[in-house]
């Protein structure tokens, strides 16, 4: 056999179909824009319910996350997800997923190893680097008197 | 005892039969264009069981039953057997076959298990270690999706290169040759492969990984023998898939070796690429275990296909050797059947 590792890493590049993206851009701003919009729709019911601002938003939160866990246990977001790609992965509703999907994965291998251990496997790196992220954060603002 | 030709190529002077053979496959597989050769099509893919592994332990344990079945022959005639899979300490192999009672020998090729233990088991039989032999292997597509990647109602998109692990499993019970009947197939040849890698790291591109060892297998194997591609009525690799199969033609040509008119490949086979969503194709070790184990051991028998090359292919990296980036090594064993 007669080729080199970068002889083959540029034939193996041509032979690989690579993403589509014009067609993942279009569904992921389509569902991503839709979930937006359920958002706002929620934020407006339920101030007109009596919340002021803060308070529906919070309810908001709940309510995708709610919604994001059922369809998850439904066995429905990761069909919706397969198409929406970013749109159904960056709002809320992907976080809730990412840990509702290993919590039902890993139930056969009990509920503390399993559940417990591995709620977290998806999830824990946005959780880790987001809370150091808003340390950070805090400790510039803290420094400079930027409150 | 058999013959060394070459560096890397035994012949097998006996020449082991194949008894029995049978495959038993998922829902999808089930599906698929070869639905209707596989011995059993389960529609629950837990075959009822409450874990993923359970559900493939099974699958293993009823090829192995329904392949003994057909060879006529009980657990008690079986003087070892070789099983692997891909799941952590081939458990999958382990708990399907821990009541059969038959001296066991756990292999791990990655999805080169069927080519592997096929070729391992026949030796066994040729040099008269074994009377009966059976090789067997599986892949569940759910229990290697929570070991390798991620949980399955995680929302994530799979690439374009990405490949289905298939929920299958297949079994043979090689014999010795006095045992041989007309119209049974033998095993001729065979190559253990080197282990091959061109730094391929993406393991959503195993087809890419594994071509050069597909490639290096199959030019030793007509090194050590002379022969040429036109010699066979099929080359059939295990799950390089569209990817896999593309790049293992155009590293052959390179060294003139033309494989495109009689090129198959169990991934590209097992499932309808258009309609079924699998991307490049099928992968796992129950991939080319349930395609031999059924379509291509009918062709041989119905006279359809003589002389088959099976090429099974495996990428042999881990959740761990991915995770701290390392490149991706393939193996390619070849066995030679003749009907």
């Amino acid at each position: 056999m007669t080729i080199s590792r970068s002889e083959y890493k540029k034939m193996a590049d041509k032979a690989s179909p690579g993403t589509t993206y014009g067609k993942n851009l279009f569904f992921a701003f389509l569902v991503g824009g839709a979930i937006c919009v359920l958002g706002q729709a929620l934020v407006n019911f339920y101030m007109r319910s009596g919340m002021d601002i803060k308070e529906a938003r919070a309810w908001v939160s709940i309510t995708l996350i709610g919604l994001s866990a059922l369809l998850t246990a439904l066995k429905v977001y990761d069909n919706i997800a397969k198409f929406a790609g970013a749109g159904t992965l960056v709002p809320i509703t992907g976080f809730a997923n990412s840990i509702v999907a290993p919590a039902m994965e890993f139930k056969s291998e009990g509920y503390v190893v399993g559940i417990g251990g591995k709620m977290f496997v998806i999830a824990g790196p946005v959780l880790v680097y987001s809370t150091s992220a808003a340390i950070l954060y805090g400790l510039i603002v803290w420094f400079f008197h930027l409150y | 005892m058999p013959t060394r030709i070459g560096k890397y190529t035994l012949e097998l002077n006996k020449k082991p039969v194949i008894l029995g053979y049978a495959a038993v496959v998922g829902k999808k597989e089930g599906e698929g264009p070869l639905g209707e050769y596989f011995d059993q099509c389960h529609n629950d893919t837990k075959l009822g069981e409450s874990t993923w592994e359970k559900a493939e332990s099974r699958l293993q344990n009823e090829a192995v039953l329904l392949a003994l079945n057909k060879a006529g022959l009980k657990n008690t005639d079986i003087d070892c057997i070789f099983a692997g899979d891909l799941l952590n300490q081939c458990i999958s192999s382990t708990f399907g076959l821990r009541g059969l009672n038959i001296p066991f020998l756990g292999q791990y090729g990655a999805c080169s298990t069927m080519a592997q233990t096929l070729a391992i088991a026949s030796v066994f039989t040729e040099s008269g270690a074994a009377e009966n032999t059976v090789a067997v292997t599986s892949s569940h597509f759910c229990s290697a999706e929570r070991q390798f990647r991620f949980p399955l109602e995680y929302g994530g998109q799979r690439t374009p290169t990405a490949q289905w692990t298939a929920t299958a499993a297949g079994a043979m019970v090689i014999g010795s040759p006095e045992k041989k009947q007309e119209g049974q197939i033998t095993v001729e040849a065979l190559s253990f492969g080197r282990i091959t890698d061109l730094g391929i790291k993406d393991a959503a591109n195993m087809g890419a990984a594994m071509a050069p060892s597909a490639a290096q297998t199959l030019t030793d194997y007509f090194h050590d023998t002379g022969d040429s591609p036109a010699d066979y009525d099929v080359i059939l690799t295990g799950d390089l898939g569209q990817v896999g199969s593309n790049l293992l033609q155009q590293i052959l040509m390179k060294d003139s070796i033309d494989i495109s008119a009689v090129h198959n490949d169990c991934g590209l086979m097992i499932y309808d690429r258009k309609k079924q969503d699998v991307h490049a194709g099928g992968s796992g070790c129950g991939c080319s275990a349930a395609v031999l184990c059924s379509y291509i051991m009918r062709q041989m028998l119905e006279g359809k296909l003589h002389k088959v090359l099976f090429l099974g292919t495996g990428a042999l990296m881990s959740p761990t050797s991915s995770q701290q980036g390392e490149s991706i090594p393939g193996v390619a064993h070849l066995v030679y059947l003749k009907a």
